[in-house]
């Protein structure tokens, strides 16, 4: 989050994807995705079980090789980057959080390796502090010297937001940060990054499953097609979360209304049986 | 905080320095010619004439430094590997890295490589021996962009199963005179003559530890899984080739001088976990001085406990280690 640097792309995209394809052996995953992530908002990845989202995130974060197309991070293709370069303007927080027996903080001032110079063995005074202002913006300074392995799973999530913003990026990517937990937390999550995003002019693609989440936190919504591989709709939630499109794209009969306190779409199961 | 933590580490590495020092004192000082440890800088002042001097320079010195080298580098490439692998059960033997040394040397003795070559054949042998099987480990394994680690790990069991048979097969087939010679080195001793292959152990260790420094930060990286590590920024692919490298260059120097030692690389890195935590900052260092210290000690065991005969170090470090490491396991969870 390099003020200067941000203001003056403040025109470009932040994450500018072309014409993307992924696929394994013979089956194709990802055809012909083409999206832009502007800066500062917040834009969320829905679609159904194996369509591709966590296969998209992967592509952008560099886990996974593309077969075509180009992805651009602030307007370099990211196939010229090394992880480094990578790792200073995008940071990720991943579906499942391996533990490692480290502490908390530990594990925070990781996210300060990429800044490190050539031969440099510890944290100067300013990654710790930077670490420590993370912390407390995500409540886990309390945790500080506990064991990663030994909090629970809510607490993880929230020290692996932690230390994906201490490497202070340009963009936040998340993979289903929400996965494994109630609803507590999966709100307290939600409500933190969307507090971030505004505080720290944070730019933010998160792939979510819950549609109703999905409508609530997200600027903008890409609806990913199983069956095409591709992108199905994208725009703003009202735009994407349609009965249609979720008969279409789930094979499920929904009823959307409009949130009665937010005015956001509302996305309502019905079951066949209780159906009068 | 920062300070804090680097008091405390000064603290254990000057602990564990003390701690080598001392076992070499006492190795100084232990054999079948009794030498009392006061009387050392009076031999030492007197100069090279003395019988006492001989035996002190010549013998036990040079002995005492090819543990610690040796135990130092077993330990190390265990932590190392350890460490990439995420999984506490990994160290040269498991991944078939010293089955891959040791049927290096066994070709070298049988083919009297060594005759041609000098005594530089057997590290020689051992290191190609380790690579090549290094080399395989990974060449299987290397479908997608990330080293898949447990596949990797079960791979090199099945090696260094294959490896032993061969060893056997090559037993088997060999001439009385050289199978002796395997089975002598099999059976694991730090008592080698030859001064510049101890000098070579000694350099090969040393420069394996500060290759491996080079990686420390790359290494706690590692502990949160490749891809983790990949968004933090590092090289994995390149990272783990050269510490790959690295592990099989120091088992096999190990190997190929002083036999198979077990347990070293698998108990000693666990047991300096429990002390400095995960971070390889203190981890590299810590298990390095920590080796050299437990070879040495139970090298020295070794040397006394059915005098005047000698049993294979590595039968002393396969008992104790194997005893307190269920021990810890039984006390304390064993985590990476």
């Amino acid at each position: 989050m390099n003020s200067k640097l941000t203001e003056s792309i403040l025109d470009r995209p932040v994450l500018d994807v072309r014409n993307l394809s992924f696929g394994y052996k013979k089956t194709e995953i990802l055809k012909g995705i083409s999206f832009c992530v502007n800066p500062k908002e917040f834009v969320a990845i829905i679609g159904p079980n194996g369509c591709g989202k966590t296969t998209l995130i992967k592509t952008v974060l560099k886990s996974e090789r593309l077969d075509s197309g180009t992805i651009r991070i602030l307007g370099k293709d990211i196939a010229h980057l090394t992880n480094r370069d990578l790792a200073m303007h995008m940071a990720a927080v991943l579906q499942t959080i391996d533990p490692a027996a480290m502490t908390v903080r530990d594990y925070v001032l990781l996210g300060r390796m990429p800044f490190f110079k050539q031969y440099q063995f510890f944290e100067t005074r300013q990654d710790l502090d930077i670490a420590r202002k993370y912390m407390e913006l995500t409540g886990v300074v309390h945790l500080a010297e506990e064991k990663v392995t030994q909090i629970s799973g809510g607490e993880r999530q929230l020290c692996a937001i932690a230390r994906a913003l201490t490497q202070e990026p340009d963009l936040l990517v998340l993979d289903e940060p929400t996965a494994h937990l109630d609803i507590t937390h999966q709100k307290s999550i939600l409500d933190l990054i969307t507090a971030l995003k505004k505080e720290l002019s944070l730019t933010v693609l998160m792939v979510l499953h819950d549609l109703n989440l999905a409508a609530e936190y997200s600027d903008r919504l890409i609806l990913l097609d199983k069956d095409n591989s591709s992108i199905f709709s994208s725009g703003t939630p009202e735009e994407v979360l349609t009965e249609d499109n979720i008969q279409r794209v789930y094979q499920a009969e929904v009823v959307v209304k409009p949130n009665p306190i937010t005015g956001k779409p509302w996305i309502l199961l019905i079951n066949q049986a209780n159906k009068p | 905080m920062i300070s804090s933590k680097i008091k405390i580490w000064s603290l254990i590495f000057t602990g564990l320095l003390f701690s080598v020092l001392v076992v070499g004192l006492i190795a100084l000082c232990t054999g079948s010619a009794g030498i009392e440890i006061k009387k050392i800088p009076a031999i030492l002042l007197q100069g090279s004439t003395t019988a006492e001097y001989t035996i002190l320079m010549d013998i036990r010195l040079p002995r005492i430094l090819l543990g610690m080298a040796i135990g130092g580098a077993l330990s190390l490439a265990g932590t190392l590997l350890q460490g990439m692998f995420r999984n506490p059960l990994v160290e040269p033997y498991t991944l078939g890295i010293s089955g891959g040394a040791s049927l290096g040397v066994c070709i070298n003795i049988l083919f009297k490589c060594y005759a041609v070559l000098g005594i530089i054949a057997y590290p020689l042998f051992g290191f190609a021996g380790a690579s090549a099987v290094i080399f395989l480990v990974y060449s299987l394994n290397r479908k997608s962009t990330h080293i898949r680690s447990n596949r990797m790990l079960l791979t090199g069991v099945m090696i260094s199963y294959v490896a032993s048979s061969l060893v056997m097969l090559l037993m088997a087939l060999s001439h009385h005179d050289d199978l002796q010679n395997i089975v002598l080195w099999i059976m694991g001793s730090l008592d080698e003559p030859n001064i510049s292959l101890i000098r070579l152990v000694c350099m090969g260790s040393v420069s394996g530890l500060i290759i491996s420094y080079f990686f420390c930060m790359d290494l706690n990286a590692l502990l949160l899984g490749d891809e983790e590590a990949a968004n933090l920024g590092v090289n994995t692919a390149r990272s783990k080739k050269i510490l790959f490298v690295t592990a099989s260059f120091l088992t096999g120097l190990s190997v190929s001088v002083a036999g198979i030692i077990m347990f070293v690389g698998l108990i000693v890195p666990h047991f300096v976990r429990m002390m400095t935590g995960p971070d390889h900052r203190i981890l590299l260092g810590a298990s390095f001085l920590a080796g050299a210290a437990f070879l040495t000690a139970s090298d020295v065991i070794a040397r006394i406990i059915i005098t005047p005969l000698e049993l294979p170090v590595g039968v002393i470090t396969g008992i104790i280690g194997g005893v307190m490491f269920i021990w810890a396991l039984s006390r304390k969870q064993v985590t990476l």
